[in-house]
């Protein structure tokens, strides 16, 4: 019975996603566009599996994965902590604002070669840019759900005598997790962006590097190839901040 | 023919008190644009008054005259602007607290919120979880164990609130306006269950509220407030029999009592 109900909940994803490969292969037959422009999707599902043969696929896939969890990871890790400081001092928040905003104004993509030449064109390189990409977010979030705390709830928990650890693991914690994880669902997104942005500046290996050998090759299957991968990875990501969000959220439905 | 059900001593002047409050006062800062040091919002005005071991005593007084705001300064809340708040031996008892908003935890259910101050104390989980199920027992919200905050009505959040207040065993019951959300019949259920709870184990009582009947029907004392800035206006012992019961009310001392608080709240 639930799984007859998944399958109704999927239908319509799966339904739009055969009729855009229909649109997409009927227009390869009409406009007769060489392969290196456009690709049918026959074309693209034998690269798939070529790439996928030779191991290469995966190898790229899992080094652009290993890019951005790890930028995640550093990422949300500062922007937590930072995010913590902050929202408990006015004061340093007054103090480290004005370079929190300025830094937004420079786009990632600008410094992304900078960050390149300093660190070198490994993975070292990416994963900072990819925490520089998740940083502000999972911040602006961490200081909106730490604020949004009900003082009466500190309260209570003062009045039983609470530590200052027993505050934040049983009160401030589970009280802002849900905004928390709204800034985890941005950072999730955006750090795919950032591990490519490093990538495509320099790198010899991932999928980003995946994507400039096709276009530099005329592989045109190659990128379709590798912005699918890239489409994918950004797939599991949110699918694995929904189930943190199922797992951890069950009180808020 | 006067053997009365454990009476408690009338007289409690001559042990050390639990809990005395001297010249207290507090102002909050105006929240209201500019605040200068000098002006602010005179919430309490040189209050003292003692508590008693075992003691119960009510605050009767209008809104905003700072009753949530005393019982807050006796927890530790809020630092008042000037005066103090001493303990019997200089050391801060164990608090249990109801708030005027139940102030339940909502990702938390039934259960889970009223273990809370016993998992705080590092208490086990077994003996924390029967001791929760006895509260739950005690607050008449069997069945809810596993429900969440959302599901249930002010008055029930209200019974969590007050059973979360009790798990611990506090030395030192601090009671905002408790009842004010619950039906007539379950209140007065209550007021007879707090007063079972209260004789049986010693606990000194401070409880806020808004009905004369309540505080006539629960306290050894009635101390009322003036309107903001508040001020100690009147101070009551009330000398009922115990154990007290709907009947009480047609006593003539009940009604003496009730017409004095009356006016004095006027
Ligand atoms: N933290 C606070 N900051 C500023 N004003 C406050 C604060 N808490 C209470 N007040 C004000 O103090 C007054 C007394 O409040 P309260 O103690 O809640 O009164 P009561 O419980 O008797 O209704 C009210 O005018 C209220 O607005
Ligand atoms: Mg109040």
């Amino acid at each position: 019975m639930s799984s007859l109900k998944r399958v109704k909940n999927i239908l319509p994803a799966v339904l739009s996603i055969a009729f855009a490969l229909m649109a997409w292969q009927l227009i390869v037959q009409w406009t007769q566009l060489p392969r290196f422009i456009l690709p049918a999707p026959a074309d693209v599902w034998s690269r798939f599996l070529k790439a996928l043969m030779d191991g290469s696929l995966l190898y790229h896939t899992g080094i652009t994965l290993v890019e951005i969890v790890l930028g995640l990871l550093v990422g949300i890790t500062f922007a937590t902590i930072t995010g913590y400081a902050l929202a408990k001092s006015r004061s340093l928040e007054k103090v480290l604002s004005p370079y929190l905003v300025a830094s937004q104004a420079i786009p990632v993509v600008a410094i992304a070669p900078l960050l390149v030449i300093w660190l070198g064109d490994g993975i070292l390189s990416k994963v900072v840019i990819c925490a520089l990409i998740v940083f502000f977010p999972v911040l602006v979030n961490t200081v909106v759900g730490i604020r949004a705390v009900p003082s009466a709830l500190y309260d209570m928990m003062h009045s039983i005598r609470a530590t200052r650890l027993q505050i934040l693991m049983k009160l401030e914690v589970p009280a802002s997790l849900p905004v928390l994880l709204g800034g985890l669902r941005i950072g999730a997104t955006l750090s795919v962006i950032g591990a490519i942005v490093g990538e495509l500046v320099d790198a010899e290996q991932g999928l980003g590097f995946l994507l400039q050998l096709g276009d530099f090759q005329y592989d045109t299957s190659m990128v379709f190839v590798a912005v699918f991968m890239l489409i994918a990875l950004a797939l599991f990501l949110y699918g694995v901040v929904t189930l943190l969000e199922r797992k951890f959220l069950k009180w808020q439905a | 023919m006067s053997l009365r059900v454990k009476q408690r001593p009338k007289n409690m002047t001559n042990t050390k008190p639990a809990l005395t409050v001297k010249d207290l006062s507090v102002v909050f800062p105006e929240s209201n644009g500019q605040s200068s040091p000098h002006t602010g919002l005179d919430v309490l005005d040189r209050i003292s008054f003692q508590v008693h071991p075992r003691e119960f005593i009510c605050f009767l007084g209008p809104s905003g005259s700072g009753k949530t705001t005393l019982l807050k300064v006796v927890a530790g809340l809020v630092q008042p602007t000037s005066g103090h708040v001493n303990f019997m031996y200089h050391h801060r008892p164990k608090i249990g607290m109801v708030f005027q908003q139940a102030s339940l935890m909502p990702w938390r259910t039934v259960i889970e919120n009223i273990k809370l101050p016993l998992e705080l104390e590092g208490i086990g989980n077994i003996k924390a979880h029967n001791k929760a199920r006895e509260m739950i027992r005690l607050v008449g919200l069997k069945g809810f164990e596993d429900s969440l905050p959302r599901d249930l009505s002010g008055g029930m959040a209200q019974r969590v609130g007050i059973a979360r207040a009790l798990i611990h065993d506090p030395d030192l019951l601090l009671l905002d306006e408790p009842f004010a959300s619950l039906d007539a019949l379950t209140r007065e259920r209550m007021w007879t269950e707090l007063s079972r709870i209260w004789q049986a184990k010693q606990k000194t009582v401070i409880m806020v509220t808004h009905s004369i009947n309540e505080s006539l029907f629960l306290a050894d004392r009635v101390l009322v407030l003036t309107q903001r800035p508040g001020k100690i206006k009147l101070d009551v012992k009330v000398e009922l029999p115990r154990p007290r019961n709907d009947d009480i009310r047609y006593t003539p001392q009940f009604g003496k009592l009730a017409r004095k608080l009356r006016e004095a709240i006027e």
